[in-house]
């Protein structure tokens, strides 16, 4: 019966391989969406000035704010749209306001249409690099980015859109506030 | 592990025992199969009354009879309970009464386990079931419980169906490794690989598919039960996770385990319809090569779920070309299927009327399968009633038919009695009308746009939703039916010989009917 002995460990250790793997799935879809740029999101870029050459073709940009649920603060783009152009730096802002009588932490994340834009829009500075951004009841803030569109912007691309959403980064678990409090995160 | 490897039970020698301790304590894969059988059955009742309430409510447009709110926890049990309750454990009990008869082998390599797998799982659908009486309800996301549904905004008895996975999950491991050791180990002399019968290859295949994707579906679960009590951020975007990355985790299990409940299908089908052909099977290899070309590709498609999330073109067309893949596979099987029918004399008895239903409808699943499959096309039909349509076809007149096609062909080996045919042909027909007129209406309001998952809809759609209905009330109905055919049976009726069906093939039918308690103690000769 050896044999089958050995059949059932090859098997559970099988089990426990593909357990671990979809834990790894985790980190593997983070690596996988950095490295294709398929998720949208812009990270901070290192040597991002060295973008900044001449002056190439101009083209649109634009901005949107999302509230996630059950976020209260007042947010917003200041300018919307504008046009830019490639190779130059640029500069603009957010605008938030914490609209309610407490304190509390936003977390921002970023998201770029066209996603093939995503390797050429090199961000010098940017308040989604931050863990947090903190705001005191009634307290009002315009949020810096500091950025350059890459000359090498294939040429089908002439708008690009730059999307941001804040998180209340407290309230992640909180939500169904009228269930019992094994919702309340820690 | 050495309880788990025992192999010798005490009753070996003896009949079973009385009463209720019998099924308790059973080590007898004979028992262990009815056990299943009779829990699915169940499961399958408990699942219908559900789908009768998300049919009644649909009846008309406008709220009539259930809260929005209970109507998504029906919908959320009804999908679970058919596919965890009903079809899963209906293989598995097959498995357990065939595949030692079938290979010659005297019981299931492990029995003890084999008893423990099956107990744990009413144990299972008790917790998710009692989660209907919890405070906010039972979990209300849809089977496919996309986090941050199921998560952040999930009712607090998602606790309760996430520990019911896990069980139902180990269950199915269980059962798996199970069937592997027992065809790896405990053929008779002379059974080849090659030589197995296709529903023993079937279940050797599924049983290495579950292998692989139940533990990412535990994983799956367990990440969200951090993600509601610890805090920890998986899918939860503020906290630097992704909710698409609860798709591609629970799509890796899910495609794979829509093969699960298909590939044993395809092995009934294969069995019913040589014997009613009465030829032997045409391309026998070319089926095994099939299913298992079948099961690896599964594992590279999952992304055809997600056709609308925002995947590049790249992947897009990726998924959408490995998806048609498969249908080539597939299509191989139903030619198989044609061909041994082809000058076959074939005579239409209740199990091959539904091996026959099986192939056409479920050939007409494959083909709107194929049309979802489609990116283009797909962001038109994603989430409406079509995809219901489809996915209802391979699996009620799919997999279901191939459940009852079984129970039918092999009930006279069970029971040593044969079922009424007169009523057999006429649970059939009721059947068979009933799934058509239930769901291929669905096509045509999913067409028209209707989006599934909600609990009323737009006046357009009324007179299509209410022949859906009807049909839905006549299908379910008619298993009243199976269940008095099954009952009158096991009573009585006219004595099965051994072969029970002329020429049929495979060891199972040089037993006597009904199959004595312990078959194959000792290994049969094979020519
Ligand atoms: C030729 C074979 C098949 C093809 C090409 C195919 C393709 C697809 C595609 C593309 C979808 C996603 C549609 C959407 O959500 O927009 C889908 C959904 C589905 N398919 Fe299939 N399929 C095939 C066979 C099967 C089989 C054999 C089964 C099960 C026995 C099955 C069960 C399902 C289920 C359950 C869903 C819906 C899941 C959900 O969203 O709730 N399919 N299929
Ligand atoms: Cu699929």
């Amino acid at each position: 019966m050896g044999n089958k002995k050995k059949i059932i460990l090859k098997l559970s250790g099988a089990v426990l391989g593909m357990y671990l793997f979809s834990f790894l799935l985790v980190p593997l879809y983070d690596v996988f969406c950095d490295i294709t740029g398929i998720n949208g999101k812009v990270t901070q870029t290192k040597n991002a000035e060295s973008s900044i050459t001449v002056e190439g073709r101009e083209i649109s940009i634009q901005f949107i704010s999302h509230n996630n649920e059950g976020m209260p603060w007042e947010f917003k783009p200041s300018e919307r749209v504008s046009k830019i152009k490639t190779g130059a730096m640029y500069e603009t802002s957010f605008y938030a306001k914490n609209t309610t009588n407490k304190m509390m932490t936003a977390v921002a994340v970023n998201s770029v249409a066209p996603s093939n834009a995503k390797d050429f829009i090199k961000k010098i500075e940017c308040f989604c690099f931050q863990g947090g951004i903190d705001l005191m009841p009634g307290e009002e803030i315009l949020l810096p980015i500091k950025m350059v569109v890459d000359n090498e912007l294939p040429k089908n691309i002439k708008n690009i859109v730059l999307s941001y959403t804040i998180f209340d980064s407290n309230l992640e678990h909180n939500i169904t506030t009228d269930h019992d409090s094994d919702h309340v995160g820690s | 592990m050495s309880a788990v490897v025992e192999n010798h039970h005490d009753d070996h020698h003896h009949g079973p025992a009385k009463g209720l301790k019998r099924w308790l304590y059973t080590t007898n894969h004979k028992d262990i199969g009815t056990l299943y059988l009779w829990f699915s059955f169940a499961m399958f009742l408990i699942g219908g009354v559900m789908a009768l309430v998300i049919r009644a409510e649909l009846f008309q447009p406008g709220m009539q009879i259930v809260e929005p709110e209970f109507y998504n926890q029906m919908l959320t049990l009804h999908g679970l309970i058919m596919v965890f309750g009903a079809v899963m454990p209906a293989f598995v009990g097959l498995a357990n009464w065939l595949v030692p008869m079938m290979i010659g082998a005297p019981d299931m390599a492990l029995p003890r386990m084999n008893n423990l797998s099956f107990w744990i799982l009413p144990f299972a659908f008790f917790v998710l079931l009692s989660s209907l009486f919890m405070d906010g309800g039972a979990p209300n996301f849809g089977w496919t419980f996309y986090a941050p549904l199921s998560t952040t905004y999930a009712p607090p008895s998602t606790t309760f169906f996430i520990f019911s996975v896990h069980i139902m999950g180990a269950s199915s491991i269980m059962g798996s490794i199970n069937v592997i050791v027992t065809i790896m180990n405990m053929r008779a002399p002379g059974i080849t690989l090659m030589k197995m019968p296709l529903f023993v290859w079937a279940w050797l295949i599924t049983a290495y598919l579950l292998i692989a994707v139940m533990p990412v579906l535990a994983g799956a679960v367990t990440m969200m039960l951090m993600d509601i009590h610890f805090g920890t951020s998986f899918f939860n975007a503020a906290g630097g996770g992704d909710p698409v990355l609860f798709q591609h985790i629970f799509w890796f299990f899910g495609h794979p385990e829509v093969y699960i409940m298909i590939l044993p299908a395809f092995g009934i089908v294969s069995h019913i319809v040589e014997t009613f052909s009465r030829k032997q099977l045409f391309g026998y290899s070319s089926m095994v090569w099939a299913m298992l070309s079948i099961a690896i590709l599964s594992f590279v498609v999952w992304a055809h779920h997600m056709f609308t999330v925002g995947m590049p073109l790249a992947a897009e067309l990726f998924f959408m070309w490995a998806t048609m893949l498969i249908a080539v596979p597939t299509g191989v099987k139903v030619f198989n299927w044609v061909a041994t029918m082809f000058k076959g004399s074939i005579t239409f008895e209740v199990p091959m009327l539904f091996a026959c239903a099986f192939i056409v409808l479920f050939t007409l699943g494959g083909f709107s399968g194929l049309m979802v499959a489609i990116v283009p096309a797909d962001f038109q039909y994603h989430d409406t009633y079509f995809v219901v349509a489809h996915f209802h076809y391979v699996l009620v007149p799919g997999s279901v038919f191939s459940i009852m096609a079984a129970v039918y062909f092999w009930i006279p080996k069970w029971t040593g009695n044969m079922y009424d045919e007169r009523l057999g042909r006429l649970h059939f027909w009721l059947s068979f009308i009933g799934v058509n007129v239930t769901f291929f209406p669905q096509h045509f309001i999913g067409l028209a746009g209707m989006p599934r998952r909600y609990p009323d809809y737009a006046l357009q759609f009324a007179d299509w939703n209410m022949v859906s209905s009807v049909g839905a009330f006549l299908f379910g109905f008619s298993q009243i039916l199976f269940l008095f055919i099954v009952l009158k049976t096991v009573m009585g009726g006219k004595k099965a010989t051994s072969e029970v069906w002329e020429g049929a093939r495979g060891l199972e039918w040089t037993v006597e009917s009904p199959a004595p308690y312990h078959t194959f103690t000792v290994p049969p000769k094979i020519n």
